[in-house]
């Protein structure tokens, strides 16, 4: 269990890390959401015990982070941003090296690196140097390192920057098969990324933390959320959809002939449209219920802090 | 311990994983034989020692060992593995022993790979080879002396030239504050005790007698102690600037 208290970091004078606290316990996946310097890595650098607060508190496990750090260490797994490992090292001997100093010795150590290599697919790149690499594998292997010694504590900063598709739904898979009683954090810029493997988000701006709770109250949070939108295959008059039972308000995109229809708060809508837009013989070629638009709520949210 | 064991090991092969090692070596055999055949007369001395060898030691490693010392937190910063190897288990000290071990035994195996000039000096004529090993080992713990320097001046920047130049102004300074010129300086003002100090900070003078072969404890302590604090100071150091 993580447990942070009034955390702030300033760096000459100018503060990036301001008032946060929050708690993590075991079985939580936590995405850390927020504009380029907002102080996610920093804040995970802290964590990590890289860096040390200026004030404020970080104890993991009932241990404190200024007086147990070598312990803590031992417990977290760790990518930091762009994946930085030791180029001239085959991604074998790098990960033979980090076994060994995780404490890692015999048939164990073989066993575990050759498990990481299979989980993360390493295979064809073995004993290349790291430096001849792709973005991609070398982001695989900084995930390898972080996961070969099985730590309760997962911290990846932006593990899916710079993976094609196939690689992101890879990497997404493997931290959702992590076992359940473990803690992960990871930082990105993608907030499908969020929703796919989550159940928890902070949106950090500027150094404060501004949201705190599950993907689906993000999405709640938009006013997109349960809107129904419909697309028409010619300029039809839709007006009348705004006077059912439960709408709030109607949006028209003349250029693209949707219609968006909003609901009151708690409204489900879906039905009264669709049997309006039936009974109206509206030439609807397609029709879906909106999730919530995370970028415009993202935005919302990180653009507050700056009025 | 057994961290810095692991840590040493990755430090030493990464040396060789790359050219460093071998263009150190390298140079350091071909200009080590240049001073002493060329420079320091090894034939027509006409003796069966190897002083002239020894003596150009100082003068060698001041440009060498910045260039082997230079890379060491440098890169590591540069490229942000640091923020790898310090959030691994393993503590700033370990980091700095391993890192200064490493560079340290390729500096002994340059020292080994002159044997051919032992078996010359030994075919030639009928050295002490007491002595020989004396000043062995006198000049292998000076060369640790500049590299805990080296080391430092490494984690002070990101970059690398940097590091080397400053390395090799403040070697140089260790170095020729035993020499007659900057002693002439202070010698007409200075009170005796301050010359001695100046003196008694200088490399030259430390090695002087080991290249003799004598081993006095207050050389080997005193190379020990230079070591020591340029290591500690690198330490505080990182401790500082780990994140810049």
């Amino acid at each position: 269990m993580i447990s942070v208290k009034n955390l702030f970091k300033s760096f000459g004078g100018h503060q990036v890390v301001n008032d946060v606290s929050f708690d993590i316990r075991p079985g939580d996946v936590v995405g850390f959401l927020g504009p380029n310097g907002a102080g996610k890595s920093t804040t995970m650098k802290m964590l990590t015990g890289f860096l040390a607060p200026s004030n404020g508190e970080i104890t993991i496990d009932n241990l404190s982070i200024n007086h147990c750090s070598l312990k803590i260490k031992q417990k977290i797994g760790y990518l930091p941003e762009g994946a930085p490992a030791y180029g001239e090292m085959t991604p074998y001997q790098f990960l033979l090296f980090i076994a060994k100093v995780r404490g890692l010795k015999g048939l164990a150590k073989a066993q575990r690196v050759k498990e990481v290599i299979d989980q993360v697919e390493l295979h064809e790149v073995l004993n290349k140097p790291i430096d001849n690499l792709s973005k991609g594998f070398k982001r695989r292997v900084g995930l390898a390192q972080a996961i070969i010694h099985d730590p309760q504590i997962l911290i990846l900063d932006e593990p899916t920057d710079g993976l094609d598709p196939n690689q992101k739904h890879q990497v997404r898979q493997l931290i959702k098969n992590l076992s359940k009683d473990k803690i992960v954090i990871i930082s990105t810029h993608i907030l499908e990324e969020v929703s796919a493997v989550c159940n928890r988000v902070m949106i950090i701006s500027k150094g404060k933390l501004l949201f705190d709770d599950t993907p689906e109250a993000l999405n709640q949070r938009s006013k997109y959320y349960g809107a129904v939108t419909l697309q028409f295959s010619y300029p039809a008059d839709a007006s009348e959809l705004a006077e059912l039972e439960g709408v709030a308000s109607m949006e028209e995109d003349l250029e693209n002939r949707c219609v968006t229809v909003f609901p009151l708060p708690g409204a489900q809508i879906l039905h009264s449209v669709t049997t309006h837009a039936q009974h109206c013989r509206l030439p609807v070629d397609s029709l879906f219920v909106e999730q919530g638009r995370l970028d415009q709520v993202f935005r919302d949210i990180t653009q507050e802090v700056n009025v | 311990m057994s961290n810095v064991g692991i840590l040493f090991k990755r430090e030493f092969s990464s040396f060789f994983a790359s050219p460093v090692a071998y263009v150190f070596i390298g140079i350091f055999l071909v200009l080590s034989a240049v001073f002493t055949f060329f420079v320091g007369g090894f034939y027509e001395r006409g003796q069966a020692d190897l002083l002239p060898f020894f003596n150009f030691h100082p003068w060698l490693y001041l440009f060498l060992v910045p260039a082997i010392a230079m890379r060491s937190w440098s890169e590591e910063r540069k490229t942000g593995t640091i923020e790898l190897l310090m959030t691994l288990p393993i503590s700033i000290s370990q980091a700095m022993i391993a890192k200064y071990l490493a560079a340290w035994a390729v500096l002994g195996l340059s020292l080994l790979l002159t044997f051919p000039l032992w078996l010359t000096v030994n075919y030639l004529g009928e050295p002490d080879n007491g002595i020989i090993l004396a000043a062995y080992i006198g000049s292998w713990f000076m060369a640790g002396g500049f590299l805990a320097i080296g080391l430092c001046m490494s984690a002070l920047t990101k970059n690398q030239v940097i590091a080397f130049i400053l390395a090799v102004v403040v070697c140089f300074v260790f170095v020729v504050s035993g020499t007659n010129i900057v002693l002439d300086a202070f010698k007409s003002w200075a009170p005796i005790a301050v010359i001695d100090v100046i003196a008694s900070f200088s490399f030259l003078s430390h090695f002087e007698a080991m290249a003799k072969g004598v081993i006095a404890l207050a050389d080997i302590v005193y190379f020990l102690l230079v070591t020591f604090i340029w290591l500690y100071a690198g330490m505080l150091l990182i401790e500082q600037k780990k994140a810049d």
